[in-house]
C-alpha cells in the first residue's frame, strides 16, 4: 500500500537451531523453552511470530478445526512480471507453505464455543491480500452470519497485494462490505492484531472489529516507518506502530499476551453472546464440559 | 445534456453541449501507462473544486471532523447538481504552490476522512445523493496521521459507504491511489475519467519495493504492470464505466471535461435515485462482492455465499 518499505519478516519465528537468540533482550535460550512457552521469550516476554499452525493449535479447541475453501487459488489477473512472473512467487510461496494463498479460514470452535476464523499467513507473500484472501474471508463473514456465529481473524499482513493490482485493493471494500453485512445481524467479530498488520489490510477489516485486540509489540500502521521517517524528518519513537503506540493513542481495545489470548477470546464472546446468566462462571461453564478457562494447552 | 432522455440538466455546465458519443480519443495510438499517469497528474488538469464551479451551484462547504482540526486535502459539502440537492465530497490537490502545501497535495489526513464519513452520514440522514471525486496520490504518510488513526478512519469510511442507502456515484478525475481514494469510492457506480488512473499503489512506490529502484525506466515498467489505466480497470470489471476527455486531455479543454463528467453523472444518478434504498445497498454490496471473483480457480460449491 501507500509506499509501503518491502517487508522482509524481520523478526522471524525461531529456526531450527537447539538454540535462539531473542531480538529483544539478546538472550540465548533453548528453542524448545521459547516454543513450550508459546514462542514468547521466558526472559523478557518478546512474542515471536508463529506459524498459522501454531496460531490454529494455540487458539482453537483440540480436534474442531473444519478447514473452509482451502482449494481456492488465483491465476495471474494481471500478468503481473516484475523481477519474477507472479505465478512463479505463487507457486514458491505454495510449496513451501503448502497452502494456495495467503489465509486460512475455517471453523472450529474455542472453549466449546463455534467460531469462524481466519489466520493470516505472514510467511505466505508478507501476508499480503488478493483477490483469494478477499473472497475467502468476505466468504467467511457471510457463512458465520448464516449459522449465526461470531468471526475472529488472526491478521498478519504486510497489506495489499501489488502483483493483483487494483483488485487486491478492492478486496478492502469486498472484506469491509461483508463485515458490515455480519455486525447488521448483531454478531461479534473481534479483530486479533498480530506482527506485523499494516497498509489496506491494516485500513479495512483488521479496525473493523466490534473489538480490536493486539499482541504485544505487535507493528500496526498505515505507512512504512523508513517513509514516514523521510516525511517527517523527524526522529519517530521507539515504539511507533506498535501495539502499545496504538493503545495509548487510543486507536486499539487491548493488548493481550499470547499466554492470556484464548481465554480473553473465548470471555469476550460469551459475554458478548451470551450477556445474562454468566456472571462469576466460566465460557463453558454452562455446559459442564470442556477446559477451565484460562487454561491453555 | 444531449442523449439523456430523462431531460436532467447539470445547470452549471458554461460549456457547449457535447455529444459523448461522438468524443474522440486523444490521437490515434492510446497513450501508454506511464503518459497515462502524467496526464493524471497535470498541474493544469481540473480537480475537485472546478468541477463543483463547473457543474454545481450554491455549494456550501462543509469544514472539520469534530474531532481535531478540518483538513484541506479532502473538499465537502452541498451543492445543487441540477435541480437535485447533493452531498459532494472530493480531494483537492491545489495549484498553487502555497495552496499544494496547504492541502497536502491532496493526501488526506484521519480528519479528512472524518469529516467525509460525517458527510456521508449527513447524506443518509436526509436521503441526499452523494458525489465522490477521486485525485490522490494516497494515504499521507507522516507521524501525526499514524497517531490519530488513519487506519481506523480509512476502514470506517469502507463500512459507512457499504451501508449507506442513498445513491451514491465516483469519479476519479486524477490519481486513484489506494486507501486514501477507495475511502470515497465504495460507490454504487465507479466512473473514471479517460486518462485518471487508479492504482493499490503508486508506480513510484511498486518500483522502489519491486524492482528494489526508482528511476523514469522503472517507474514507466511499474505502471505498466500495474495495469491502473481506466480501460485496465474496465477490463478488469473494477470500474462501470469510462468518461472521454477532449483531446489531449482534461486540462486542454476543462469546461468539456466537465461537461462530459457532468453527464455521465447525472445519466447515473437518475437511473439510481429510481431504486429503493435497501436495493441501493444490495447492489453495491454485490458489485463489490464480485470484484476479482471470475480470476479465481477451485471454488467449490461448500464455498457458495449469498447475499440477501
Ligand atoms: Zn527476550
Amino acid at each position: 500500500m501507500a509506499e509501503r518499505e518491502p517487508t522482509t519478516g524481520a523478526a522471524p519465528a525461531p529456526s531450527d537451531d537447539i538454540w535462539t537468540k531473542c531480538p529483544s533482550c539478546k538472550e540465548m535460550a533453548f528453542r524448545k523453552e521459547v516454543e513450550r512457552n508459546l514462542n514468547v521469550c521466558p526472559k523478557c516476554g518478546y512474542h515471536f511470530r508463529v506459524t498459522v499452525a501454531q496460531r490454529l493449535s494455540l487458539g482453537v479447541d483440540r480436534g474442531t478445526w473444519r478447514e473452509l475453501m482451502a482449494e481456492m487459488a488465483i491465476g495471474d489477473p494481471l500478468g503481473f512480471v516484475d523481477s519474477k512472473p507472479y505465478p512463479a512467487r505463487l507457486e514458491q510461496a505454495r510449496a513451501s507453505s503448502g497452502r494456495n494463498d495467503a489465509v486460512v479460514v475455517g471453523i472450529g470452535k474455542i472453549e466449546n464455543q463455534p467460531v469462524a476464523i481466519g489466520v493470516m499467513d505472514f510467511e505466505f507473500m508478507g501476508g499480503s491480500m488478493g483477490v483469494v484472501v478477499g473472497e475467502k474471508l468476505a466468504r467467511l463473514f457471510d457463512i458465520a452470519r448464516e449459522r449465526k456465529i461470531p468471526v475472529i481473524v488472526f491478521v498478519a499482513s504486510g497489506g495489499a497485494r501489488m502483483q493483483e493490482g487494483a483488485l487486491s485493493l478492492m478486496q478492502m471494500a469486498k472484506v469491509s462490505a461483508a463485515i458490515a453485512r455480519f455486525r447488521d445481524a448483531r454478531l461479534p467479530y473481534i479483530s486479533v492484531l498480530c506482527d506485523p498488520t499494516t497498509g489496506g489490510v491494516a485500513a479495512s477489516f483488521a479496525m473493523l472489529g466490534d473489538l480490536n485486540i493486539s499482541e504485544p509489540g505487535a507493528l500496526i500502521g498505515f505507512a512504512g516507518r523508513r517513509v514516514t521517517e523521510q516525511t517527517s524528518n523527524q526522529q519517530l519513537p521507539d515504539d511507533f506502530q506498535r501495539a502499545e503506540f496504538l493503545l495509548a493513542h487510543g486507536m486499539i481495545d487491548a493488548i493481550v499476551p499470547r499466554h492470556q489470548m484464548r481465554f480473553t477470546l473465548a470471555r469476550i464472546l460469551t459475554m458478548l453472546t451470551r450477556p445474562r446468566g454468566n456472571r462469576g462462571a466460566g465460557p463453558v461453564a454452562s455446559k459442564g464440559k470442556g477446559k477451565r478457562s484460562g487454561e491453555v494447552s | 445534456m444531449k442523449g439523456n432522455s430523462n431531460g436532467h440538466k447539470a445547470r452549471g455546465a458554461k460549456s457547449r453541449a457535447i455529444d459523448i458519443a461522438t468524443a474522440q480519443p486523444p490521437g490515434p495510438e492510446p497513450p501508454s501507462a506511464i503518459e497515462r499517469v502524467r496526464l493524471a497528474r497535470h498541474p493544469s488538469r481540473p480537480q475537485t473544486l472546478d468541477y463543483i464551479d463547473l457543474l454545481m451551484r450554491d455549494f456550501i462547504e462543509i469544514h472539520g471532523d469534530r474531532r481535531f482540526a478540518d483538513d484541506a486535502a479532502i473538499v465537502a459539502g452541498l451543492a445543487y447538481f441540477g435541480r437535485r440537492a447533493v452531498a459532494v465530497v472530493g480531494h483537492q490537490r491545489g495549484r498553487s504552490t502555497t495552496e499544494r502545501i496547504k492541502r497536502n497535495f491532496g493526501k488526506p489526513l484521519p480528519e479528512g476522512y472524518r469529516k467525509a464519513a460525517r458527510v456521508y452520514e449527513l447524506a443518509e440522514r436526509f436521503g441526499l445523493p452523494i458525489i465522490t471525486l477521486i485525485d490522490t496520490q494516497g494515504g499521507e504518510s507522516g507521524v501525526g496521521a499514524e497517531e490519530r488513526g488513519q487506519i481506523e478512519a480509512i476502514a470506517r469510511n469502507l463500512d459507512l459507504m457499504a451501508r449507506l442507502t442513498v445513491p451514491t456515484v465516483a469519479c476519479v478525475i486524477g490519481e486513484g491511489g489506494s486507501g486514501g481514494a477507495l475511502a470515497l469510492g465504495v460507490a454504487n457506480v465507479v466512473l473514471m475519467q479517460e486518462n485518471a488512473c487508479y492504482s493499490v499503489i503508486t508506480p513510484e512506490g511498486c518500483a522502489a519495493i519491486l524492482w528494489r529502484a526508482g528511476g523514469e525506466e522503472n517507474v514507466a515498467a511499474a505502471a505498466a504492470a500495474l495495469k491502473l489505466s481506466a480501460p485496465d480497470l474496465l477490463e478488469l470489471g473494477l470500474i462501470d464505466e469510462i468518461v472521454p476527455e477532449p483531446a489531449g486531455g482534461a486540462h486542454t479543454a476543462p469546461a468539456e471535461a466537465a461537461h462530459l463528467v457532468g453527464a455521465a453523472l447525472a445519466r447515473h444518478l437518475e437511473r439510481l435515485v429510481k431504486l429503493k434504498p435497501g436495493e441501493l445497498r444490495k447492489a453495491r454490496e454485490r458489485k463489490f462482492a464480485a470484484m476479482g471473483s471470475r480470476y479465481l480457480t477451485r471454488v467449490s460449491a461448500e464455498s457458495d455465499r449469498s447475499i440477501d
